[in-house]
């Protein structure tokens, strides 16, 4: 197949599991976004791509053909580092033309190309500055152009956005995506930021302890995480204990949620629930009874923090939807089944 | 490009010539140096090899102990006037502007880099009778008639200093530039004095780098053997240039190496030492 | 007050630095062949006397020759070490770290006394090359310290973004590599070759009798009979030095090389 295919890698520093039984295949044209707390791998697995480190069991396969041992220099990849690594004694241009130069393109052909990519990065006559007149957005945009200098296979980059401030990160968050989306390159970000994967990527690869923990759609990871772990990482949710009753229908804190039953033979679960599924009614009415013990107010929506059965429960709404209720208040909550999502164990 | 051990044969290459220079012409003399040390002199300045002691029982002489005695106290009293004069300068230093501090730096690394025998000669002019500052204290009427003011200990004190001074200020220049100078402002906010400060949490803080600075400057100052010789007189002479007049003029090359073995010694002792301060001071 | 004793003191070292500098340079402007001071009478003749004097200028030639060369093998020594020691992970080839620093650190006398005895059993004692291994061995440590400082300085991320642009080890070595560390290269030798240039006594005790270097030609002078052209040499030597040095703080950062932190970090 095309695109790229991890099969069963792993990689172990002395004692230490980097990456364990790593399984994921990308195919061509991807944007993928490989998103995990610091230490759980992610960084490790996009140096085995890149060639850096060597896996120390498993294979990594490029359009059908095994690249493991292929050395860096010969795998036709462009990658941007965390520090970006412009080289500071060549100029903006210098720097873009590197991986030409080094192949004996012409002069006019590396001008050309350097040109052109100028350009794509509105960065045109930049091309004779140093590297240390430019502002950090522009160092960024030199620094993917020049990984794409030669059009390669696959494009890689490794918390490309992290020393960028806020506003300018979601700027080049939405370039980068469109700018991938243009050039129709396979694709793989290293990062730690959710909010960046959501924005750019077509699939995302949540890890944790070395592993991949889900690899899906941002909508589908944030709508069904596959385990607690994802459903905690991505946004914020409620990790509620439910178990079947007698006439298998899942209870949540003794109170049955009609039309929501668990897997076949599960007697206990956890879900996870997102705090805009949560409904706040009148107590009664077979709502879980609840006590309203903090709202944060925070303008644009609502949490209310509500204690159940002695676990808090955190609900957001807009204003609009929301009943005006006060901490101390007693209220209902109602689930509806279609929002509870049965974690793995 | 991976940073990992060497593969092969030809990952080492790079090895071969550094190594083999520094193994050929730095192990082996070193070597060869050593064996010369325990070999048997013969009469007109040849040796046979052997596998006898009695260059070092000659060492063991009241002469020599004698000359080893002043060697030492010499080169401790240069390391002590060096750090003394070197610390409050280079704390001064540090504090300069960039453009000044490179200045000294310059200064000062031409100074280091002037070779003894010009560092003699410029001292023995200045403490000389006919060009001498004895000659502008006449002028003043200091003195009734110019005097030569070498050879004297304290001329090869004075020209060893000026030798080790910049030595020991460039040694202690990364300490200092590297100090929290918070340090001094938080004294200085607590009242005191600027000097206080430089003696009560300046010096304290940089105790283990004054006790390293004192053995560097030691071992230094222990090499010097050319300034003895054009400043001061023969019972001012030091074992650099015992080792030197034996292995020279009196032609007796294993009485010279059992010497120089005995010097590394006592060097390589000193620099064991420094090693276990500065690695105190880590741990501190 | 403060104020007064800080300049006091910095104008006390910088007079004790200098005196004995001014003074030669008094009396290298003597106008007959005397060592007074003040100078009696005022010519430039004595520092025309380093190159007319054929013995001088023989001395000089040497000396700059010996200096160029040994400084040069130096550096081919040094660099091959210290990128090995950079590029590979081979904790113990760092015995020849230490084996390149120490000459410099022990007493000079050791290093001479090691090379005589090993050019005498080898029967080149004389020779005036040896003179140009000696002090590429002596001085190994300058480059050494200077290149390691500047490997150290070298981001490592520059050199894996190479290779992801697809360059090889050598390549990466031509393109990226040498011209990072060019400015620490220029120093090592520029260090190396200031301190051969005044270097007296690894060069007299291995070929003193055979080729007379400057340093070797003024303690001589000094012994069998002084001359103004001493102090001109001197003044020389002290003028090569500071414009050398001032090149290098001018092309480097001087502070840095001297081992205190980069000027343009926080």
């Amino acid at each position: 197949m095309s695109g790229l295919v991890l099969n069963n890698v792993s990689k172990q520093f002395g004692t230490f599991t980097a990456v364990e039984n790593v399984q994921l295949s990308v195919p061509h044209g991807t944007f993928v976004c490989m998103l995990g707390p610091s230490g759980c791998g992610k960084t490790t697995l996009l140096r085995m791509i890149a060639g850096l480190d060597d896996p120390t069991s498993g294979s990594i396969l490029l359009d059908g053909q095994d690249i493991t041992k292929v050395p860096t220099h010969k795998r036709n990849l462009g990658m941007v580092f965390q520090s970006l690594a412009l080289f500071p004694h060549l100029t903006v241009g210098e720097n873009i033309a590197y991986p030409l130069r080094i192949r004996g393109a012409a002069r006019e052909d590396q001008k050309k190309r350097v040109d052109e990519l100028l350009a794509l990065i509105h960065l045109t006559g930049f091309g004779d500055r140093p590297v240390s007149k430019l502002s950090g957005g522009q160092r960024q945009r030199v620094a993917i152009a020049r990984a794409l200098a030669l059009s390669p296979k696959l494009f890689l980059l490794d918390e490309p956005l992290s020393a960028l401030d806020a506003k300018l990160r979601e700027a080049m968050q939405v370039e980068l995506r469109q700018l991938q989306q243009k050039l129709g390159i396979t694709t793989i970000v290293v990062t730690h930021d959710q909010r960046e994967a959501m924005t750019m990527a077509d699939t995302v690869v949540v890890m944790n302890g070395g592993h991949i923990r889900q690899a899906a759609s941002p909508i589908e990871i944030y709508r069904r995480p596959a385990d607690t772990f994802v459903a905690d990482f991505i946004g914020s949710t409620n990790l509620i204990e439910t178990r079947a009753n007698s006439s298998g229908v899942a209870t949540v804190f003794g109170n049955p949620v009609p039309g929501f039953a668990l897997p076949d033979g599960v007697q206990t679960a956890t879900i996870s629930v997102r705090p805009e599924d949560v409904h706040l009614t009148a107590p009664g009415n077979g709502a879980i009874d609840g006590t309203v013990t903090f709202v944060r107010d925070l303008g644009g929506t609502i949490e209310t923090f509500v204690e159940t059965g002695g676990k808090q429960i955190i609900a957001v709404s807009t204003p609009r939807e929301r009943p005006d209720v006060v901490a101390g208040q007693a209220v209902g909550i109602v689930l509806s089944p279609e929002v509870c999502v049965v974690l793995k164990q | 490009m991976k940073r990992e051990p060497p593969q092969s044969i030809a990952d080492y290459g790079p090895l071969f010539f550094p190594a083999g220079m520094l193994l050929l012409f730095f192990v082996v003399p070193f070597g060869t140096m050593i064996a010369v040390s325990f070999f048997q002199r013969q009469e007109g300045g040849f040796y046979t090899p052997a596998f006898v002691f009695s260059n070092y029982e000659r060492f063991l002489s009241a002469f020599f102990g004698g000359v080893l005695g002043f060697s030492l106290m010499l080169a401790v009293t240069v390391a002590i006037c060096c750090v003394v004069l070197a610390l409050p300068f280079t704390y001064l230093l540090t504090k300069l502007t960039r453009r000044l501090q490179v200045f000294w730096l310059v200064a000062l690394l031409s100074v280091l880099s002037l070779s003894e025998v010009i560092i003699g000669f410029a001292w023995s002019t200045l403490l000389s009778r006919t060009a001498g500052i004895s000659n502008l204290l006449v002028r003043t009427g200091l003195l009734d008639q110019p005097v030569a003011l070498f050879p004297s200990f304290g001329a090869v004190l004075t020209g060893m200093v000026y030798q080790a001074l910049p030595y020991t200020i460039l040694v202690l220049y990364p300490a200092i530039i590297r100090l929290d100078p918070t340090l001094m402002e938080a004294a200085r906010t607590l009242g005191s004095s600027p000097i206080r400060a430089f003696f009560n949490v300046l010096v304290p803080a940089l105790r283990n780098t004054i006790m390293a600075t004192l053995i560097m400057v030691f071992i230094f100052a222990l090499g010097s053997y050319l300034l003895p010789q054009i400043l001061g007189r023969p019972q001012h002479w030091t074992l650099s240039v015992l080792i030197t007049d034996q292995a020279i003029y009196q032609s007796n090359m294993p009485f010279a190496a059992a010497m120089a073995v005995f010097l590394v010694l006592v060097t390589l002792g000193l620099v064991a030492l420094t090693l276990l301060v500065g690695r105190k001071g880590e741990k501190a | 007050m403060i104020h007064w004793l800080k300049r006091f003191y910095f104008l006390g070292i910088g007079l004790f630095l200098a005196l004995p500098l001014i003074v030669v340079a008094g009396v290298s402007v003597n106008a007959k062949q005397t060592l007074a001071f003040p100078p009696q009478g005022f010519s430039l003749g004595w520092y025309g006397e380093i190159f007319t004097n054929p013995e001088w200028r023989a001395a000089l030639v040497a000396s700059v020759v010996l200096a160029t060369t040994s400084a040069a093998l130096a550096v081919l020594i040094a660099l091959p070490l210290s990128w090995f020691l950079w590029r590979r992970i081979a904790p113990w080839a760092n015995i020849f770290q230490v084996l390149g620093i120490a000459p410099f650190t022990l007493p000079p006398v050791i290093t001479a006394l090691g090379l005589l005895t090993f050019w005498a059993t080898t029967g080149f004692y004389g020779q005036p090359w040896t003179a140009v291994i000696g002090h590429a061995i002596f001085f190994v440590t300058l480059p050494l310290v200077t290149l390691s400082l500047g490997f150290s300085a070298i981001d490592r991320s520059f050199v894996e973004a190479a290779a992801t642009m697809g360059a090889n080890d050598r390549t990466i070595f031509r393109t990226i590599v040498l011209p990072l560390i060019l400015p620490y290269l220029v120093s090592g030798y520029a260090f190396a070759f200031v301190l051969s240039l005044n270097e007296y006594i690894v060069a007299y005790m291995t070929v003193g009798f055979t080729l007379e270097t400057l340093p070797i030609k003024i303690f001589n002078a000094l012994r069998y009979g002084y001359t103004p052209t001493m102090a001109s040499v001197t003044v020389l030597f002290v003028f090569i030095a500071a414009l050398i040095f001032s090149l290098v703080a001018r092309f480097g950062d001087l502070p840095k090389l001297l081992g205190a932190m980069a000027s343009d970090e926080p």
